[in-house]
């Protein structure tokens, strides 16, 4: 019998991954305590809310992600933000629905709304862990593996291209070294980005086409944010992009829709 | 309305209220602080103390000037150019009055050394004695000076680290220093901001130690490549070397840092010794920026770095000042890291370590107790002292802070958080980082004076007792100026004035001081520790060889005791080990004791 693994469980054991080489290659993390917390209320929450709602014990991967993206990503010296941001996040997916969808990718909900509502107590991971260039490059390979077997590598693909051409603008328009531009996405915060946080199925557009342009405005969007010195960016830009297409899909879909059934109803009589 | 909405509906109340439990957080911490006026009578009763501004009717005009380096720099100068204000209290002449000594650090500069006059003012006496000239071209800058008696003849010495060549100033009885640093061996060139006397082999000669911050073969004024920045910003480790002076007597040193088991090449910017592990020998602390701290025990005959096993060294920041101190009365030492915070951008979070109970020796481990108490947030942190300001019988604490002040309107976060996040090869690279372009960088901040009131919490009293200035303070050093049983407090700021801060204490608070002098142990009784216990209280301090950042406070040990004290003894721990108890000592005094036989 052969061992096969379940694609949906590749990105939890991917992110693990990613938290474990950190970790022991770098000490990335600000504190076991405060991961685990971060882990713990999401799942718990994750539990919680889909008994009530759906009436059944959900799946936990999406949790499990969410929770340790948010352990990985949040820096703070305290503890209640890596609990809030948790669970804030995983409440998103049931309050800010549209059409049975959730709009946000819950992470980037939940760490954009704490980095707006609380700027003295949080900041996100944006320096690089470390120099060895190794681990780095086994996570993009490993990344761009795993992706391409959940089909998503267009998108990841089609994002970091586009920020590479935004940051070549960038350093025509701003004058600053190329590098310095580009330095960003050699640090983690753009790991996990790229590959957890713009492909999330559920909070993506449904077309393979789509999905990239979308990305390609995310990544406008992040130009336009960068060359206004904001500094987390990416985490904004998709904040508002995704959603907004989203949106937007949502309602072509209902034109299209009653399109159809406007064309279905006049047909019907001739029919 | 049926099961479901009515679910909904209470998660979205729940939803609404997480999003502003920020809000509330922020509301309470808001209490915990004060941004009222100074109202010298109002701080005297609500605080017990008011800090008044004396510099210029001190006779004090000193202006602190950064160097100009490389010219290859000239895009991110005020950066690379961001330290060298550094200030040490001696009494040089001994005549029982603080003097003042600071460092400057434009090329060409001279370093100031105010002597007391006793009547209020100060004179610069740093020329005449020799000790002025000592940022000439090609020699490097001041960054800080630790004095010491290294010879055992009663005068404090002066050793002087550099972005260059240190120096080590022999006292010749207060009449001159002549300089000594040939005779040492001192190494060439070190691109040092820390330095502290210590005699960490207890053999009664003070030994020295320096820290390197950027690498010792890199000349900032002359550079081979812009390839000399830190290679990560919180994991370099292509820093400067650490050097560890061991006095052999006669003027003489041997550098036995290698072979005792300091061999580290992080970013080096504080350095603190005490006894912590309760072997008598004092253990060194190492605050690094760009990286995580390193605690060296010490066995007497060699370090070991137990930083991650005792809990400090696990979370990298940008350590920038460490200061040791009893700051729970529970006759324990802990100590004081700062590090960077700028909301919305990077919350390190200055760190307390704060020995865990049960703990001890080996075994000694640290819990970071910063927010617990209220000291976490201080800006763009450097230099802080703990030090009794209202003579109640708890330590409180002065941090100065603040990086680049330039252009108001706007800022270099955004490009510095850039570069951070880039790989060594982008962020080690001078000529990679953008220009700042006269902008600021967490600059224009506020100081915080925290008092301690004695519950394991502080409160921010700063503005309420005179503290308003927003220099880029670099360096703090407490100090009883006037021989009043007070502390007053001396800043050096980058680019900017040295500040006198004359305190003002409500006169029903009570202190004691100790002035110690050891015949076995090093003359200048560096690492004696004194305990004092009083009305069911107890408070451990030491004499220290410098410590906080680039600043050494007055060699004198000042106990606030409170209202009506009992003083029941005080216990001397000299550093050859020897004890000693004083019983029920008078408060309002200095106790002058020299070590027995």
């Amino acid at each position: 019998m052969r061992f096969r693994l379940d694609n949906r469980y590749l990105p939890p054991l991917f992110i693990t991954c990613i938290l474990l080489v950190g970790h022991l290659f770098y000490g990335i993390l600000e504190s076991y305590e405060r991961t685990a917390l971060a882990i713990v209320a999401a799942i718990v929450t994750e539990l919680v809310l889909g008994r009530i709602f759906f009436g059944k014990w959900l799946n936990l991967a999406s949790a499990y992600i969410t929770g340790i993206s948010v352990g990985i990503l949040i820096r703070s010296p305290a503890f209640w933000p890596y609990a809030l941001c948790s669970v804030v996040s995983i409440m998103s997916k049931y309050v800010l629905r549209v059409k049975d969808r959730h709009l946000w990718n819950p992470s980037n909900f939940g760490i954009c709304a704490l980095l707006l509502l609380a700027p003295d107590t949080v900041a996100v991971l944006s320096i690089q862990w470390g120099n060895f260039i190794w681990p780095m490059l086994v996570i993009w390979i490993l990344g761009s593996i795993i992706i391409w077997r959940a089909k998503r590598f267009h998108i990841s693909f089609t994002y970091v291209v586009s920020f590479f051409v935004f940051a070549f603008l960038r350093s025509w328009i701003t004058g600053h070294p190329w590098r310095a531009e580009v330095a960003p996405i050699t640090g983690p915060m753009y790991q996990l980005f790229v590959f957890f946080m713009v492909t999330d199925p559920k909070t993506t557009v449904r077309s393979k086409m789509w999905q990239c342009v979308v990305v390609f405005f995310v990544a406008f969007v992040e130009m336009l944010l960068r060359l206004n010195q904001v500094i987390y960016a990416p985490l904004y830009a998709l904040f508002v992009v995704g959603p907004t297409a989203m949106l937007i899909e949502m309602w072509i879909e209902s034109r299209r829709a009653v399109t159809q059934k406007s064309a279905t109803t006049q047909e019907s009589p001739a029919a | 309305m049926n099961r479901s909405t009515t679910a909904r509906i209470l998660l979205i109340v729940c939803f609404v209220a997480l999003l502003a439990t920020p809000f509330v957080v922020r509301r309470l911490s808001a209490r915990r602080n004060t941004t009222a006026r100074l109202d010298t009578t109002n701080a005297l009763s609500r605080y017990g103390f008011y800090l008044q501004e004396v510099a210029q009717s001190s006779q004090i005009n000193f202006v602190h000037q950064a160097p100009t380096l490389d010219p290859k720099l000239n895009h991110i100068m005020p950066q690379v150019a961001s330290m060298g204000a550094g200030v040490s209290i001696v009494d040089y002449d001994r005549d029982g009055w603080a003097d003042i000594y600071v460092t400057n650090s434009g090329e060409g500069s001279k370093n100031a050394l105010y002597h007391n006059l006793k009547d209020g003012s100060f004179k610069d006496v740093a020329a005449e004695m020799g000790i002025a000239d000592v940022n000439q071209p090609g020699t490097g800058v001041s960054m800080g000076a630790v004095w010491g008696d290294y010879d055992n003849d009663g005068y404090e010495d002066l050793f002087l680290y550099k972005w260059g060549r240190p120096e080590l100033f022999h006292n010749d009885g207060a009449q001159r220093f002549t300089r000594v640093t040939d005779k040492a061996k001192l190494p060439p060139w070190v691109n040092a901001n820390t330095a502290i006397w210590f005699d960490y082999d207890r053999d009664g000669r003070l030994d020295l130690f320096l820290g390197g911050y950027y690498s010792e073969d890199v000349d900032l004024w002359h550079l081979k490549t812009t390839k000399m920045m830190p290679e990560s910003f919180e994991y370099a480790r292509n820093g400067g070397r650490k050097y560890l002076f061991h006095n052999l007597g006669d003027g003489l040193f041997e550098e036995v840092s290698e072979k005792l088991g300091i061999d580290t090449r992080r970013w080096a910017l504080a350095a603190a010794a005490a006894d912590l592990h309760g072997t008598g020998y004092p253990d060194l602390f190492i605050a690094n920026d760009y990286g995580i701290s390193e605690l060296f025990f010490n066995d007497g005959k060699r370090f070991r770095e137990v930083g991650k096993q005792t809990g400090v060294g696990f979370a990298p920041k940008s350590g920038m000042n460490a200061t040791v101190a009893d700051v729970l009365n529970n006759g324990k030492y802990s100590i004081y890291v700062s590090n960077i915070s700028e909301d919305g951008v990077l919350i390190q979070g200055n760190n307390l370590w704060v020995p865990r109970d049960g703990s001890a020796g080996d075994s000694l481990k640290f819990d970071n107790l910063a927010r617990a108490m209220d000291i976490e947030i201080g800006g763009w942190s450097f230099g802080a002292q703990f030090g009794d300001l209202n003579n109640d019988g708890t330590q409180d604490l002065y941090l100065v802070n603040g990086y680049i002040s330039a252009d108001r309107n706007t800022n270099y976060w955004y490009d510095f958080s850039k570069i951070a996040g880039g790989n060594s090869t982008i962020i080690s690279d001078a000529a990679q980082w953008p220009s700042m372009d006269g902008r600021s960088l967490s600059g224009y901040q506020q100081k915080r004076v925290w008092l301690n009131d004695g519950t394991g919490k502080f409160v921010n009293v700063a503005q309420a007792v005179g503290v308003g200035d927003v220099n880029d303070g670099r360096a703090v050093a407490m100090v009883d100026l006037w021989n009043r049983g007070v502390l007053d407090v001396v800043v050096v700021n980058q680019r900017g004035p040295l500040l006198i801060y004359k305190n003002t204490v409500a006169p029903e608070n009570k202190w004691i001081d100790f002035e110690l002098e050891g015949t076995a142990s090093n003359r200048t009784a560096i690492g004696a520790e004194v305990r004092v216990f009083w009305d069911g209280r107890q408070q451990v301090q030491q004499v220290t060889g410098g410590n906080g950042f680039c600043s050494q406070n007055q060699r004198r040990l000042h106990f606030g005791l409170g209202i009506d004290p009992h003083v029941d003894k005080a216990e001397i721990r000299w550093p050859s080990g020897k004890t000693q108890v004083l019983n029920s000592p008078s408060p309002g005094q200095v106790v002058k004791l020299k070590e027995p036989a």
